[in-house]
């Protein structure tokens, strides 16, 4: 029996394979713009999405990208289970998994646990976050809409902006955009910076205005405050001095630049409202709801993926 | 893979092509209400060769689509093919006479995850299947309209198509496998 297909981080998969799997995520996002939009792809598999940690747009996200391809996507969260019984994390899933399911996918709020829950089940396990520590699923559908943009990956100029500790999507993401051949920089002050940070070997900048005029990419992450057990940032208003996304800054930007954040948007801090309003008007350089719908392709290639 | 013989040469196959052209119009009584799709990946070369031959016959200018069956497949349980091409019908199919068109006519499974997502993009007038090759071995009740060469098979040989498109040549051969 071929080994069951995890996807919990992309560290395993080569840049071929990346390639591969952008370049076939075009024929599911083609589907997402048909009348019937709706495939028999993997009528009959059954998958359930398991989240221990709220989400609303990762969770809706991956039951479009389900129904699309005809699978029964069963949502389960835990405070309507039998965890608030008492029962075990690891013993609500092999209850589930005795039901027969095709994949599981899970969200969970502690980094790395989701790799203890794959090896325990025989079905494929996708991790839809974990903690501070992997979101794949979304590095992906970052790395798409960039390369919708810019076909040729190799090379880019990106910039992510903001807290990069607390953030998973930010270590997902560098370390594809690396993996791809990008050049990316962080703009954060040290305190929203993790100490083993070296590990991941990107420049770093203290303020958006050192690199607001050269990059192709400007990537604004949500300041974590649910994460946050102090404060890490002294004020809305230093923050928005060496940080945010404001008009002045956006007007610096190349031609054909483009600006991403995985949303939700604290408006205000991370971007400006003025920024934000040109959502329609700017251009096609903010990219935020071309992420969620491309998040929907992304995660139909993922699921028909791990079920081939 | 071992070649066993050269069915049809380059020129074969433009005579084909000519051929079934002229079919087409003749029973469609013109080209109006034709469009093309064809098969990913080597029914694509091919729809766009007869569209072109129509098109200098009858000085018109008609609509090319490509369709890949992927997840129209009736094996998923046995295994989900991963290789997956992109579909592109972006016109309206409703009322038309669509001419699919794909090079090998076999168990007939292919035509009809093709007929399933067809209709996923509207109703058409007539479906009419054109094939270069029919080799037999229907598993499925269908049959093709135009044939370029039917070429009887037997279970352990593979009918092997190249097009300059894609290929070096044009050239269809028997292969065993």
């Amino acid at each position: 029996m071929d080994e069951k297909k995890d996807i919990l981080s992309l560290d395993k998969f080569s840049v071929k394979e990346i390639n591969d799997l952008l370049e076939k995520t075009d024929s599911f996002a083609e589907i997402l713009k048909r009348d019937v939009k709706k495939v028999p792809a993997l009528r009959g598999k059954t998958i359930i999405n398991l989240f221990f940690e709220p989400s609303t747009r990762t969770k809706v996200s991956f039951e479009i990208a389900a129904k699309r391809l005809s699978a029964d996507l069963i949502n389960f969260s835990e405070s309507s289970s039998s965890l608030k019984k008492g029962e075990s994390e690891i013993d609500t899933l092999k209850t589930i998994n005795a039901m027969k399911v095709d994949l599981i996918i899970i969200r969970h709020s502690d980094s790395g646990y989701i790799n203890y829950f794959a090896d325990a089940l025989p079905v494929p396990v996708i991790n839809a976050g974990d903690g501070k520590h992997e979101h794949p699923t979304q590095a992906l559908l970052d790395l798409y809409t960039i390369y919708k943009s810019f076909p040729g990956l190799t090379g880019l100029k990106i910039g992510i902006v903001g807290d990069i500790l607390n953030s998973r999507v930010a270590r997902s993401d560098i370390k594809l955009f690396k993996k791809m051949g990008m050049d990316v920089t962080v703009i954060a002050p040290s305190m929203l910076i993790p100490e083993n940070f070296s590990f991941f070997d990107v420049k770093i900048a203290a303020g958006i205005d050192e690199v607001i005029s050269e990059v192709d990419v400007l990537y604004m992450l949500r300041m974590q405050f649910e994460r946050q057990d102090k404060k890490y940032y002294p004020s809305i208003s230093e923050y928005n001095k060496f940080l945010s996304l404001d008009l002045p800054r956006f007007n610096m930007m190349k031609t054909g630049s483009i600006i991403m954040h995985p949303g939700p948007v604290n408006t205000g801090l991370e971007i400006s409202s003025e920024v934000m309003e040109m959502e329609e008007s700017g251009k096609g350089k903010i990219k935020i709801n071309t992420q969620v719908t491309n998040g929907v392709a992304v995660r139909m290639a993922v699921l028909y993926y791990a079920l081939s | 893979m071992r070649e066993k013989a050269t069915v049809l040469n380059a020129d074969d196959i433009e005579r084909i092509i000519k051929r079934i052209s002229h079919e087409i119009v003749e029973r469609n009584k013109g080209s109006e209400n034709l469009i093309f799709i064809g098969i990913q990946k080597k029914g694509v070369p091919l729809a766009k060769r007869i569209k072109e031959s129509i098109e200098s016959i009858s000085d018109s200018e008609l609509k090319l689509g490509k369709l890949d069956i992927s997840f129209y497949r009736d094996d998923v349980n046995e295994k989900i093919k991963s290789d997956v091409s992109i579909t592109e019908i972006p016109f309206e199919i409703k009322g038309k006479d669509i001419i699919l068109v794909d090079d090998v006519l076999f168990t007939g499974r292919t035509i009809r995850a093709a007929l399933d997502a067809i209709m996923d993009f509207g109703r058409p007038q007539s479906i009419q299947l054109v094939v270069l090759i029919d080799r037999g071995h229907r598993e499925l009740p269908i049959r093709a309209d135009y044939v370029g060469k039917n070429l009887p098979t037997s279970l352990n040989e593979f009918v092997e198509v190249k097009l300059s498109e894609t290929d070096d040549e044009d050239k269809v051969s028997i292969c065993w496998i």
